[in-house]
């Protein structure tokens, strides 16, 4: 047992200097499981991301849009892969974390269990979705697992563009026609409470974060992350003209922060729980997919190993 | 027809074809058989809406009606879309989409190349990008289509069939009409017998590696050039088009 014990205090310690942990380090079980679920649950939300976003590649309304979107949802399915090569140094295939996901064992972010219903969607997904994303990801660029902290760093490298054409897209719709402002208003309206839900529970009922900062795999709290989106969007509303559907949202003087209503934390858990309005058809699209891609994969290992065989023996 | 005519119609021929394909791919995306493809394949896409909106704003000032990329994409009806069959064809498994693709790289690839020497300045600086994309298509298609011909025997019979279901639509992209044969005189298109040639070539080799068969041709679809497409373009349109007709003259 002392022998854990020192272990534990030299990999505290190492994570006390700031100094990064990496794969063939020793660490803590509870530290290699909580990033194992964290790291593969991120991967899982970067592919099932693209799929309220590709709702709308065909439909988008101007050859540059449709450009941007697929550059967009490109970059998407490469963070998914960064991901899950950085959630496989802590021993896991990306095979079974897949499997996983499939199976509905595994979590992803539950924003994306919300349907995509008009193109503005599209600028609210890109806005908002990506724009709290990034609050949790350039936090996650300094967190003590070294290869995480790296995939982080490629990927809000390309964020802050997915965050720029929502937002674009919402200004160009705001000053439109008037029922293209009505669209803009009315995505923001479905939007930004499972935006604001995106940062997860409150400090007060979050269970691993304590353990989280600790070991500095986060190293900001939930709400304090929340706050600072909400500061941040509150403004870029106004300078589009569009209103932030909270009835108690005002300027705090004393705190410098906004204040803002209550989340309705009974629609959260539900849509955790598998009951949102599109987590069906999400774990649906994704199994079709694989399973359909079950030949493609096997031809090519099939394929694979015949080189190889005709390699050896000439 | 006038000469401006003629080429304003040739550029929408080339400008079509990509512009329906990467529609096309943009419906694999978040669907593809493995990450990667979905990347490779939005990857296709991307290149294809690139080198179609060249295309697309060229024809635009050609025209000089001041129609820009995007009056030409969403605001013209079926009958006005010049692309080939070929493109138009539904994803299927991917083994169509893949054969498909190669089909149509097999061809772009030397009319590309051809392209570079068009008496068109600005039809040989387009294709001076697209060559490089071309050849990159190409390999990728390739390589797939020898993974499934020597791959496993369901792959391998998947593989053909949709060889055998798409070879009818590489006759529409081998059509001279009238305008062709304008284009060529005047040193902007390559004689189509010299791309069919490259083409010929590029199937047998990959083929055999493949150990697939090359289809006979039986009976060879045409009419993609003339505006007389399958039933499937008119939901591509009723899709892309979408928006731009349900608020007219709005921006986005
Ligand atoms: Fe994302
Ligand atoms: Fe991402
Ligand atoms: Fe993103």
């Amino acid at each position: 047992m002392t022998d854990v014990k020192n272990l534990e205090d030299l990999f505290q310690a190492k994570i006390d200097a700031e100094q990064k942990i990496e794969p063939k380090d020793w660490m803590p079980e509870k530290y290699r499981k909580n990033l194992i679920r964290q790291i593969s649950q991120h991967a899982h939300s970067e592919v099932v991301g693209m799929l309220p976003e590709g709702n709308w590649i065909g439909r988008a309304p101007s050859l540059r849009r449709k450009a941007i979107l697929l550059a967009k949802v490109q970059d998407e399915a490469g963070h998914g892969l960064y991901l899950y090569s950085a959630a496989e140094t802590l021993g896991t295939s990306r095979e079974q974390t897949i499997d996983d996901l499939l199976s509905g064992k595994a979590k992803y972010s539950s924003i994306f269990n919300y349907p995509t219903l008009s193109w503005a969607d599209i600028g609210a997904v890109g806005w908002l979705v990506d724009g709290a994303a990034i609050m949790n990801q350039v936090m996650l660029c300094r967190t003590s697992y070294g290869p995480y902290a790296r995939a982080m760093v490629r990927i809000c490298k390309e964020e802050s563009f997915h965050q720029r054409q929502g937002y674009e897209i919402m200004a160009v719709l705001a000053q439109g026609t008037p029922e293209q402002k009505e669209m803009a208003q009315d995505a923001l309206n479905r939007w930004w409470w499972p935006s604001l839900m995106m940062f997860g529970p409150t400090d007060a009922n979050s269970p691993h974060s304590a353990e989280s900062m600790k070991w500095k795999i986060k190293r900001q709290s939930n709400d304090e992350l929340r706050q600072t989106f909400i500061d941040r969007t509150v403004q870029q509303a106004e300078v589009i003209g569009l209103s932030i559907p909270d009835p108690d949202l005002k300027w705090n003087e004393a705190t410098q922060h906004y204040d803002w209503g209550a989340i309705d934390w009974a629609e959260f858990n539900n849509v955790v729980a598998g009951n949102g309005p599109c987590n069906k058809e999400r774990l649906t699209a994704r199994n079709k997919a694989h399973d359909e891609g079950a030949w493609v994969r096997e031809a090519a290992l099939a394929h694979a190993a015949k080189k190889a065989k005709k390699k050896q023996a000439a | 027809m006038s000469q401006t005519n003629a080429l304003f119609t040739y550029t929408l021929r080339l400008a079509d074809d990509l512009l329906i394909l990467s529609h096309r791919l943009g419906e694999w995306c978040g669907h593809g058989p493995v990450l990667e493809e979905d990347i490779a394949l939005t990857n296709r896409a991307l290149d294809h809406i690139g080198e179609a909106r060249n295309l697309l704003t060229y024809a635009g000032e050609l025209e000089g009606k001041g129609r820009t990329e995007d009056d030409l994409a969403f605001l013209r009806p079926e009958r006005q879309f010049l692309n080939t069959k070929l493109v138009e064809q539904p994803n299927g498994d991917y083994a169509h989409t893949i054969v498909r693709s190669f089909l149509f790289d097999a061809y772009h690839l030397p009319l590309a190349e051809a392209l570079l020497k068009s008496s068109d300045a600005q039809l040989a600086a387009i294709a001076g990008k697209a060559v490089k994309e071309a050849q990159y298509h190409l390999r990728h298609s390739s390589d797939w289509l020898i993974r499934f011909g020597d791959g496993t025997e369901e792959s391998h019979q998947r593989a053909q069939a949709a060889l055998d279901n798409l070879w009818t639509f590489t006759g529409d992209l081998f059509t001279q009409d009238e305008v062709h044969q304008a284009m060529v005189k005047a040193g902007v298109a390559p004689d189509l017998a010299k791309i069919k040639a490259a083409f010929d070539a590029t199937v047998d080799t990959v083929l055999s590696e493949a150990t697939l068969n090359r289809p006979t041709d039986g009976f060879m679809a045409s009419g993609g050039r003339q505006g007389k497409h399958g039933e499937q373009l008119g939901f591509i349109l009723a899709e892309m088009q979408y928006l731009q007709r349900a608020y007219p003259g709005a921006t986005w």
